[in-house]
Formats: C-alpha cells, sequence, structure tokens
C-alpha cells in the first residue's frame, strides 16, 4: 500500500509538472501579447515594452518557468518599476488583469466551485444511482421505461439550456428560488444551499440521467451473475440478494466514474458556473485564458489537473478497499 | 416384455422424497414460447441418487432450477407437480418456497468461483445461509457453524480458510466450500449441477468422493445434473438422459451404462473415450447440433441426427414416441424401434466404442 502510494504520488508530481511545462510553453505560442491586451489598441511600442517589462515577460521563458517554479516553492520578489512585493511561497504569481494575488483570486473562487459540485454531485449520485438501481430491478415495467426514457432526455439537454428554462421559469417568472449567488457556508449555511440549489439542480439531473443509465446496465448484468443466483439458492430474501449480493458488486464500477467526474468538475464547472453567473474557478479559468492572464491560467489548469490526478489515485486506492481482489502494487 | 399404458405413473415412487410428475416449463419469448422441459416425471428417495444426463439445451438445468423455484414466474410457465418432502412446489407462494430453498432442497453450481461472492469472505457466505434459516443464531454461531462445515468438506485450517475470500482459494476447495455452504442447512436434497465440470480431473474424483460420503453421512437425496456420463456410472443410482426437453431413456445405472437402448444414449456413450477399453478403438461423435426448444423436430426430436431414424416407415418423423419400458423393470425408453432392432443395432455398431466398451 505504502509503496504504491509512493509510485502514485511521484507519477503525480511528474505529471502536474509536465502539465506546467506544456501550458507555459502554448501560451507563448499564441501569436499575441498580454501586454497588447492590457494596455489597449492605442498602445504605443514603448508603452508595450514597458508593460511587458513590468511583467517579466522580456525575459526567456525558460527565466520565467524557473522563476515561476521558485516562487512556488520558495516565493520570489516582483519589482515593478520600483515597487517592490514580497510573495511568499506559495507564490503563483500576480493576476495581469487585476494584480491581486493568484493564491487569493484561488482562494475566492474554489469554495464556490467546490459548493457547486459536491451539492450537484449529491444529487446525481442519490437520484441517478437510485433510479438506475430501480429501473434494473424492475426491468421492463413502465417505470423502468419511463425512467429511462426521461433519461434519454436529460442526458441529451446542455447545462445551459436546462439551466435558463430553470432560471426563467423557478427565478424570474415565479421566484419560487432567490437569484443563484454564493454566499459561504461558515457565514449562513442556509443562505449557501438556497442559492446553489438550482445549479445543483441542473448539474444534478443532467448527470443523474448519465448515472441512471450506467447503473442501470450495471445492475442488470450483475443480476444475471452466478453469484447473485447462489444467493438466492441459499434462501436469503429477495431484498437481501438485491442489497447486500447484487447492489455492493454493480456499484463497485461506478465508484470509478464517480471519482474521476469528481476530480474533473473540482477543475471547473465554467459552463454552470457562467449561466448562473457563479465566480467558480471554471470562469476564473477562462476569463484568465480569454485575458491572457499568465499565472492564472498556470493556477487554473495546475489546480485542476491537481484534482484530476489526486482522484485518480483516492478511486485506485478505494478500489483495493472495495473489491477485495484488488491488490496494490 | 410389458407396455405401460401410463409412463409417468410407472417411474414416480410414492416414498420418494422428490417426486416430479409431468413438470413442462416453457418461456414465452418474442420469437416464440420455448418449451425447455417438456413432460418430465422422476423421483429421488433419500440417500439415493439420480443422474440427469444430457447436451447443453436438453433442459436438465431448467429442471434443477424449477425444482428450487429459481424461475422468475413472471416470464415462466410451469406445470406438473414438483413435491419435495410432500410439499408441492409448483404454484407456490415465493416467500413459502423460499423458507424452503438452501434449507430442505440446496445447491451446488458448475463454477465455484463466480459461483461465490468475491466481495465476502467465505465463512461469512456460509454463516450467511445458516442465519437465513436459523434467525435465532447468533452471529457467533453462525461462524462456527460455518468453521465446522469447512472443517467437515475436508478443507485444511478452516478457521483461517473462513477468513479468506474466494479467490484466495484453489479450485476444488472452492468447489468444498460450495459444499460446505449448501449442506450447512443438512438439506434433505441436495442439486448438484454440473459440479466437477470447471475443475482438474484429479480434483473432479475427490469431489465426487465428497459428495458420496456426505450423503452416506445426511442420507440426502442427489440429483447430479452432468453431461460426463463418467461422473454419472460413479456415482448415480439411476439416471435420466433428456433431449430436447423430453425424458429420451430412464433406468438404472447399470441398465443405462450396460445395455443402453435409445440412439441418443448410444451416443453419449460412444463419443466419450474409455480409460480402460482399447485407446485405438474410433469414438463415434453425435452429428449436428441439439434442436431449438422453440421449434423441436416433429415427431422424434431426435430424427435429425439419429442414424437410425426412418426404421419404422414415417413414424420417426410424424409421431413423438413415448417412454415405454424397455425389458427390464424401471427401464424405459423412448423410441419407436422394436426391442430386438435395438438390440441388434447396439450389438453391431456401439459396443465396441468410446465408454459403451
Amino acid at each position: 500500500m505504502l509503496r504504491f502510494l509512493i509510485k502514485r504520488l511521484l507519477l503525480a508530481s511528474t505529471t502536474l509538472v509536465a502539465i506546467s511545462i506544456v501550458t507555459f510553453l502554448l501560451f507563448f505560442a499564441v501569436p499575441t501579447s498580454p501586454a497588447w491586451v492590457m494596455c489597449g489598441r492605442n498602445c504605443s511600442p514603448e508603452r508595450i515594452a514597458q508593460v511587458e517589462q513590468s511583467l517579466g515577460l522580456d525575459q526567456p521563458i525558460t527565466t520565467q518557468y524557473t522563476d515561476f517554479v521558485k516562487g512556488v516553492f520558495a516565493g520570489r520578489t516582483f519589482d515593478d518599476a520600483g515597487t517592490i512585493r514580497e510573495c511568499d511561497a506559495p507564490c503563483l504569481g500576480y493576476s495581469f488583469r487585476s494584480q491581486e494575488p493568484v493564491t487569493d483570486s484561488l482562494a475566492r473562487t474554489l469554495p464556490v466551485t467546490l459548493s457547486i459540485v459536491i451539492g450537484a454531485m449529491v444529487v446525481f449520485l442519490t437520484v441517478g444511482i437510485g433510479l438506475g438501481m430501480l429501473a434494473a430491478l424492475r426491468k421492463g415495467s413502465v417505470f423502468d421505461r419511463v425512467a429511462i426514457g426521461a433519461s434519454v432526455g436529460f442526458a441529451s439537454t446542455q447545462t445551459y439550456t436546462l439551466g435558463g428554462v430553470l432560471l426563467l421559469v423557478l427565478v424570474y417568472s415565479t421566484g419560487i428560488l432567490p437569484n443563484p449567488s454564493y454566499t459561504p457556508i461558515t457565514e449562513n449555511p442556509l443562505a449557501w444551499a438556497s442559492g446553489l440549489l438550482l445549479p445543483w439542480i441542473t448539474l444534478g439531473l443532467i448527470n443523474s440521467a448519465l448515472y441512471a443509465r450506467l447503473s442501470r446496465a450495471q445492475m442488470i448484468e450483475t443480476l444475471t451473475e452466478d453469484f447473485v443466483r447462489t444467493a438466492r439458492a441459499k434462501g436469503l430474501p429477495a431484498r437481501t440478494v438485491n442489497r447486500r449480493h447484487a447492489l455492493r458488486a454493480a456499484i463497485t464500477p461506478l465508484v470509478t466514474i464517480a471519482g474521476v467526474d469528481l476530480g474533473s468538475y473540482l477543475g471547473g464547472v465554467v459552463i454552470t458556473e457562467s449561466v448562473f453567473s457563479l465566480n467558480g474557478i471554471g470562469r476564473a479559468a477562462a476569463d484568465a485564458v480569454a485575458d491572457l492572464n499568465l499565472p492564472l491560467v498556470m493556477a487554473t489548469v495546475l489546480v485542476a489537473a491537481f484534482f484530476i490526478v489526486t482522484m485518480n489515485i483516492i478511486v485506485d486506492m478505494l478500489y483495493a478497499v472495495i473489491d477485495p481482489r484488488v491488490r496494490l502494487g | 416384455m410389458t407396455t405401460s399404458t401410463s409412463p409417468a405413473a410407472a417411474t414416480v415412487d410414492p416414498e420418494a422424497y422428490l417426486q416430479v410428475r409431468d413438470l413442462r416449463v416453457q418461456f414465452p419469448t418474442e420469437d416464440g414460447l420455448v418449451r425447455a422441459v417438456d413432460g418430465v416425471t422422476f423421483s429421488v428417495r433419500r440417500g439415493q441418487t439420480l443422474g440427469i444426463v444430457g447436451e447443453s439445451g436438453s433442459g436438465k438445468s431448467v429442471t434443477s432450477m424449477s425444482i428450487l423455484g429459481l424461475h422468475n414466474p413472471d416470464r415462466t410457465k410451469i406445470s406438473g407437480e414438483i413435491s419435495v418432502g410432500g410439499k408441492n412446489i409448483v404454484g407456490m407462494k415465493e416467500e413459502q418456497i423460499r423458507r424452503l430453498r438452501g434449507k430442505d432442497m440446496a445447491m451446488i453450481f458448475q463454477d465455484p468461483l463466480s459461483a461465490l461472492h468475491p466481495y465476502y469472505k467465505v465463512g461469512v457466505q456460509i454463516a450467511e445461509a445458516y442465519k437465513v434459516h436459523h434467525p435465532s443464531a447468533s452471529k457467533k454461531a453462525a461462524t462456527t457453524r460455518a468453521v465446522e462445515m469447512l472443517d467437515r468438506v475436508g478443507i485444511p485450517q478452516p478457521q483461517r480458510r473462513a477468513n479468506q475470500y474466494p479467490h484466495e482459494f484453489s479450485g476444488g476447495m472452492r468447489q468444498r466450500a460450495m459444499i460446505a455452504m449448501a449442506l450447512v442447512n443438512d438439506p434433505a436434497l441436495l442439486i448438484a449441477d454440473e459440479p466437477t465440470t470447471a475443475l482438474d480431473v484429479t480434483v473432479q474424483a475427490q469431489i465426487l468422493e465428497l459428495l458420496e460420503d456426505l450423503q452416506r453421512e445426511f442420507q440426502s437425496a442427489i440429483i447430479m445434473i452432468t453431461h460426463d456420463l463418467g461422473v454419472v456410472s460413479q456415482v448415480a443410482d439411476d439416471v435420466l438422459v433428456m433431449y430436447g426437453g423430453r425424458p429420451v431413456e430412464t433406468g438404472s445405472v447399470e441398465q443405462i451404462m450396460k445395455r443402453p437402448q435409445h440412439p441418443y444414449t448410444w451416443g453419449l456413450l460412444a463419443s466419450v473415450p474409455s480409460l480402460h477399453g482399447d485407446a485405438n478403438v474410433d469414438l463415434v461423435p453425435i452429428k449436428g447440433n441439439p434442436p431449438s426448444l422453440i421449434n423441436l423436430p416433429t415427431g422424434c426430436a431426435f430424427n435429425p441426427r439419429c442414424r437410425y431414424a426412418g426404421q419404422n416407415g414415417n413414424r420417426s418423423f410424424s409421431e413423438v414416441p413415448e417412454l415405454r419400458s424397455a425389458g427390464e423393470a424401471g427401464h424405459q425408453v423412448a423410441c419407436h424401434m422394436s426391442f430386438e432392432t435395438r438390440q441388434r443395432l447396439y450389438a453391431e455398431d456401439i459396443a465396441h466404442a468410446g465408454v459403451a466398451q
């Protein structure tokens, strides 16, 4: 177990380093400069050079990258035309646009995304897997057909469509729900929940559809397994057979999918955040790319990669806990 | 030679623990009605073993599943009578059958690796089987009982083994564990569905010996479902040969192995190599494939594959042969050919091939 963990952590850090290098290179492959974006259309070449110098963009790429890495681990000092700014480790630099430390902007946006994703996950894991399992147990029934029919509908709906319709119906027309907003849970849990209910429902329902279909298929397959027949032949009641024997086996592959999904969602749910005007990390990333805001691009890409890599390790370890046949090594 | 007028009545022993009369199991499907079992009658006493023999799709597994009442009643039409210890399973409520399952009748399956749950320890799975029929037993008592059973079926270090998962067992040990689970409630009837097919030949014999041993101890009635006539000759007292969902020959193991009367039984015997006979003798395979259970050939279902079809004019193709006495008491066969013709053909074509020698 420990050996496995060390091996995977090494691999994970290598992945993160590789991603940071590629992101850096890609950024400079774009045939434009952040200075042009910041300075505007009618900027003199001297002014642009000045801006570039203040952002450190006049340095060679390798120097910029090593400075960045140094900042992350040891902190660095910025000298902006005489203004000295000490940036302590882990220093991800300052936003080109707002001059806000990138770590602050992560601390501001990450909890928003985290709140959206965790809530939506609760919705789609319970609704999706619940419906899928029930549909599998009543395969061919009216319930099964309605549930699976509806899931095809939801699965082919986009977040902006469903989100827009829900906003229109539940907020603008009837006022049943407040306009989506983010309140930290530590401040007011009720406001936190009511403000995020709509994104939870939207993201939750669309993913529920997928999870319902996956879990239904998984459960139907498991119900035909020999060990389920054995459980019935022992004289166990149907409820015990379904829960203890079939469900337990059917849910294992779903853990993998849910874990990887969680990892990729934590890196930002751009469309959901945009539809409901919530300032999550996904929107921050999208804006950073549009603004050529290198420090923020680097930070958001690395955060997203970090979650994906970490969740993959967690899923693999969880798998070994669930399935005794899996040995980590 | 006596010809019985009611073949069904002739073979049921009223004293037997399991009595199956004219069992018919049908599955309505989109392609048509599958007649998986079409009129099977047999009985097994406690302490006796009945071998049910046939190819895949002959209805043997479906028969055993109906005895445990494991078919989905919504998708299955069952008629006839299955009397287990005097209680008719056919038409019984699921909850009532469930109480009998695993307690009065138990089953061992072909592949013990897939038949055991991969996520639960072997001891836990056996204890669960005990606990469901002994609700008042403590968890500890159930576990103790599980270890006892593992010990009884010849698993060394049962205490330690009970704490292991099925994948940590070898094939033979796994099947022993499966047997321990099936016998944990002392069932009077044990159905073994191809219990040795997935095992090494050396382990096969051990498992069969274990079953015989346990049968002597618990006086259980055993149904041994197999396509392996070697297994049948080793453990069975009586044999039922099935083809296309129907019984084609039934009798004592000696009658079936030594004086088989049906060309299908001949085919089964002549296609298996014998360990004791001449190794150079050609085997005679049964040509063709088992028939579709939706569309059985008219007349004798075996006629497209039978070398002797048409010996009696058109009857093989137009008339379904009934089980009739084959000469000796308890020996019945469903074949249109006369006793004399069969004797002659057997001596000429079959007697020297495969295990038939």
